[in-house]
């Protein structure tokens, strides 16, 4: 395959950056699309050039750590991890805009990789279980619904992308906020500090700079995990639970 | 074999297991023996933890409840990013839920066999221990496992045991009990317990007077070069199967920070030892980055097999049940498809040396589901592993509940690592090593679910037990960025930097790695032999010799330089990749996962030499030009009876 890639460029976060035009010739249609992008870096050090910065690790759909905007959809719109998008879903001769995640809490380090670290103080809010080790019962001590426990793992399945970030007109990090605050909240074990989390998470986020939340439903469109709107409502509710009961939040 | 390879020096022991006991008090014995710290004394004295994944991540969590001043260090953005996040099938506990006979002591045994009578006793004993310790531990955390519909957890098998005792959560177990520790880490974080240190790479051990006293790290966004100081290090960076290039490790798996500790003096015990894990998705082209492993838990119900004739190219449906040949079915009745991962991996390399493999390029095998859809059902089977088979399915393009998958062997994990005692202290006083980065617990070979079991009992519960008794001596003299020791530790990091950078060669630092690892993949892979190891030792010192004058690095250390980070791990990984050829080729004789073409049974099993080789072999490193060291660990069984594995 012959392509055109138009990517973003900045060198670091003080200068602004620019779209920059490459092209490849002999792309496998069996690439992931971070293999295609390998394959202009080795181009771009070979030639001298600074190779495109991007972020990538587990390169099998899991660790969260990759994520780019495709033509202008996060991950390339495929429900999926853009390691896990592959050039299969290209034609010959496309023209790809690639760009970092774009909002305000997450900002560019450089090229194509953001600082998300704002999704980490997230969860130092409030996104845990306080139960310091060796402290546990024995685990059969409380059975759990299977319907409740699989529904916990689906909002657990989360890995933190931004994706859903990054698709959201407002830079709403509520997806990923109501994703932790459904996970433990199913749980018996999340109940003791059910009304505290919530309240603390969402402060957090806000705090960090993400926008509010308008049902648009672009994050969950574009999350490659598929994590339901339903998060999101199941948050309100907790939320309001919480502020009617006089919940205020730490900071 | 000739002294040119290796010396060898005196012998060494583990004693800090209480061996006067029987074994299944030793744990707690040596908890009792053991000294505290108090709870005052804790807040005066600072651990270093590197890494985050599921050592890491739950030793500096434990650490920092335990009131401990802890400094967290990891190269990804966020601690939730580590690679223990993409294990998937499951976690083993002695729990017996099933009231199938299984016990701590048949977790014990099996491990013990699986590992191909290799490993530790004591370790192994423990581990087994504190296995269910762990399962209370993170169902508390909110760890969502698989449950039955009364509400209790469910269990499934896994290759190597009889027995239904292992927990997971679908296909994502290594996901959700990450995330567990990372939300424990995380909480320790916000309590000012545990300090951050994102995207910052270790590249030295500061050693003082003998003993491990911090760290040079670089902050791999700005570029900076940073020491910090502790009463104790704490390595949990992984394991090194990157050496081989394509593997299933995250690409910035590396082995750089236990590499560099061994340089310093830490001794590396059976490099030799990797698994290579038989249900991976084969190797599709040249500029393929990684490669992705299917559950080893498909063979529950996946059915392996080839043709029974050679070039069969039929469309496997169109292939009749009377002309395949369910190859593990077939030698290992009673074990069947559940045989461990390296025989698994052996018997498919096997079958595609006769000819028989499948695919385009011949490697690969089949992992059938069509009996399990008949027999579950396409729900059931979607709801056991409805994501492994979507993963299938966006690698390959191809629809995996309609035509069998095609699976290869691929590196996946390393059982070797650097040696540490019974209290996972490494032979640096004061340097800790948990997880895949040490080399305790599985032998020669690990069973599946069993490295999850690990790192977690090494950081939630063993290391926040046994540091203590090196704390007690603590906290230790201060010092800082003058002392000598850090002054040359420093100057070391960023001579070699510079160095990496002024060479301006030809060649990328890809190009060495893929050289590298396609080298060590085909002569000291799954099969290795005096012949074949020789070659490679031929070979990787030409490798290294070109890299450190060919190499071609670009931009400046002061920048996010990602050609830069690889390049340094791709010259340790070389390194590395010396010392585990040397590893092989001194262990004349096969056991687990480390099969000499020269020592087989007549059936083609791995023959192991009990007389020569029932040892550890911890190598301590020496200065360019001058062999390594061999320092031997006698392994004694007391409680498993040293035997031909057998799983038929």
């Amino acid at each position: 395959m012959r392509l055109t890639l138009r990517i973003w460029r900045q060198k670091d976060p003080s200068v602004k950056g620019t779209m920059v035009t490459y092209k490849l010739d002999d792309i496998s249609p069996d690439m992931s699309f971070l293999e295609m992008l390998d394959v202009l870096n080795e181009r771009l050090i070979m030639d001298g050039d600074d190779p495109v910065a991007f972020d990538h690790d587990c390169r099998e759909g899991i660790c969260g750590m990759c994520g780019v905007m495709i033509n202008g959809k996060a991950h390339g719109g495929e429900h999926t991890t853009t390691c896990q998008l592959h050039m299969r879903s290209f034609k010959d001769g496309d023209t790809i805009d690639v760009e970092p995640w774009r909002a305000s809490p997450f900002p560019v380090i450089k090229d194509l990789a953001v600082d998300r670290r704002a999704f980490d103080r997230i969860i130092q809010a409030g996104g845990y279980i306080s139960v310091p080790t060796g402290t546990a019962p024995e685990a059969h001590s409380t059975p759990v619904p299977k319907k409740d426990s699989d529904a916990a793992f689906d909002a657990a399945t989360c890995i933190g992308c931004g994706a859903c970030v990054a698709a959201c007109p407002n830079a709403s990090s509520m997806l990923f906020t109501a994703a932790k605050v459904t996970h433990l909240g199913l749980l018996p074990q999340g109940q003791p500090e059910r009304y505290d989390r919530v309240v603390n998470m969402v402060t957090q986020q806000d705090l960090e700079g993400f926008g509010g939340c308008t049902n648009i439903g672009e994050c969950s469109a574009s999350c490659p995990k598929g994590i339901s709107m339903e998060t999101i409502s199941r948050l309100n509710h907790d939320l309001l639970g919480a502020l009617r009961a006089g919940v205020k939040p730490k900071s | 074999m000739p002294l040119d390879l290796f010396t060898v020096g005196d012998p060494i022991a583990d004693t800090k297991a209480p061996t006067d006991v029987p074994i299944g008090e030793r744990w707690s014995e040596r908890k009792f023996r053991g000294r505290l710290v108090n709870p005052a004394n804790r807040r005066k004295m600072t651990v270093i933890v590197v890494g985050t994944g599921l050592a890491g991540g739950s030793a500096a969590a434990t650490l920092g409840e335990a009131g401990y001043k802890v400094k967290s260090f990891w190269y990804q953005d966020s601690p939730r990013r580590a690679h223990s996040v993409a294990a998937q099938g499951g976690i083993n506990a002695a729990k017996n839920y099933r009231n199938d006979g299984d016990s701590v002591h048949r977790l014990f045994y099996d491990t013990v066999k699986g590992g191909d009578f290799r490993s530790r006793e004591n370790n192994v004993h423990r581990l087994a221990e504190v296995s269910v310790n762990i399962i209370d531990q993170c169902v508390a955390q909110g760890v969502p496992f698989a449950r039955e519909y009364g509400g209790l957890l469910d269990n499934r098998s896994f290759g190597g045991t009889q027995v239904s005792r292992t927990f997971y959560a679908r296909g994502q177990t290594g996901q959700q009990l990450l995330y567990g520790a990372y939300q424990a880490l995380e909480r320790q974080m916000a309590a000012g317990n545990v300090e951050q240190h994102s995207r910052t790479e270790m590249l030295d051990l500061i050693v003082v007077d003998g003993r491990a006293r911090g760290i040079v790290a670089r902050d791999l966004v700005t570029g900076e070069i940073s020491t910090h100081y502790a009463d104790a290090v704490v390595l949990a960076t992984g394991g090194y199967g990157n050496v081989f290039y394509l593997s299933t490790n995250a690409k910035g798996s590396n082995a750089t920070a236990i590499w560099r500790a061994h340089k310093r003096g830490a001794y590396f015990a059976n490099p030799c030892y990797t698994q290579i894990h038989p249900t991976c998705i084969p190797v599709h082209g040249e500029y393929q980055s990684k490669l992705t492993l299917m559950s080893e838990s498909l063979r529950n119900d996946g059915r392996v097999w080839v043709p029974k004739e050679r070039g069969d190219t039929r469309d496997p449906r169109d292939i009749p049940e009377d002309e395949r040949d369910y190859y593990l079915e077939r030698i290992y009745p009673s074990f069947g498809n559940l045989v461990p991962r390296d025989i698994a991996s052996r018997q498919a390399k096997n079958v595609c040396d006769e000819g028989r493999g499948v695919g385009p390029n011949g490697l690969g095998v089949y992992l059938d589901f069509a009996e399990a859809i008949e027999r579950l059902g396409r729900p059931a089977v979607e709801a056991k592993y409805g994501n492994l088979f979507d993963m299938y399915a966006q690698i390959t393009g191809e629809d995996p509940y309609r035509t069998p998958m095609r699976i290869y062997p691929a590196v996946h994990y390393t059982m070797g690592g650097l040696w540490v005692d019974y209290d996972l202290q490494s032979t640096i006083p004061g340097m800790f090593v948990i997880g895949e980065a040490n080399f305790s617990d599985h032998g020669a070979n690990r069973l599946g679910a069993s490295a999850l079991m690990q790192g977690l009992a090494d950081g939630y519960f063993v290391l926040p037990a046994t540091i203590t008794e090196y704390l007690a001596d603590g906290p230790f003299e201060k010092i800082g960025d003058s002392h000598p020791a850090a002054v040359e530790a420093v100057q070391g990091v960023q001579a070699q930097i510079q160095k990496l950078l002024n060479i301006n060669g030809t060649r990328s630092v890809a190009s060495f790695h893929r050289e590298l690892g396609k080298l060590m993949w085909d002569l000291c892979g799954m099969e290795r032999s005096e012949e074949s190891l020789r070659k490679a030792l031929d070979r990787i010192p030409e490798i290294r010799q070109e890299f450190w004058t060919n190499v071609k690095v670009v931009g400046d250390w002061h920048s996010f330089n990602q050609n830069l980070e690889q390049a340094g791990r791709v010259a340790d990984f070389i390194e590395l990749a010396e010392l585990m050829c040397v590893d092989a080729l001194h262990r004349n004789e096969s056991c687990g996962g480390h099969f000499r073409a020269e020592s087989q049974t007549p059936e083609g099993e791995a023959l192991r030499d009990d007389e020569n080789f029932a040892y550890v072999a911890a190598w301590e490193w020496t200065p360019e030009g001058a062999p390594p060291v061999l320092h031997r660990e006698d392994l004694e069984y007391e409680y498993v009876h040293l035997a031909q594995r057998s799983y038929k």
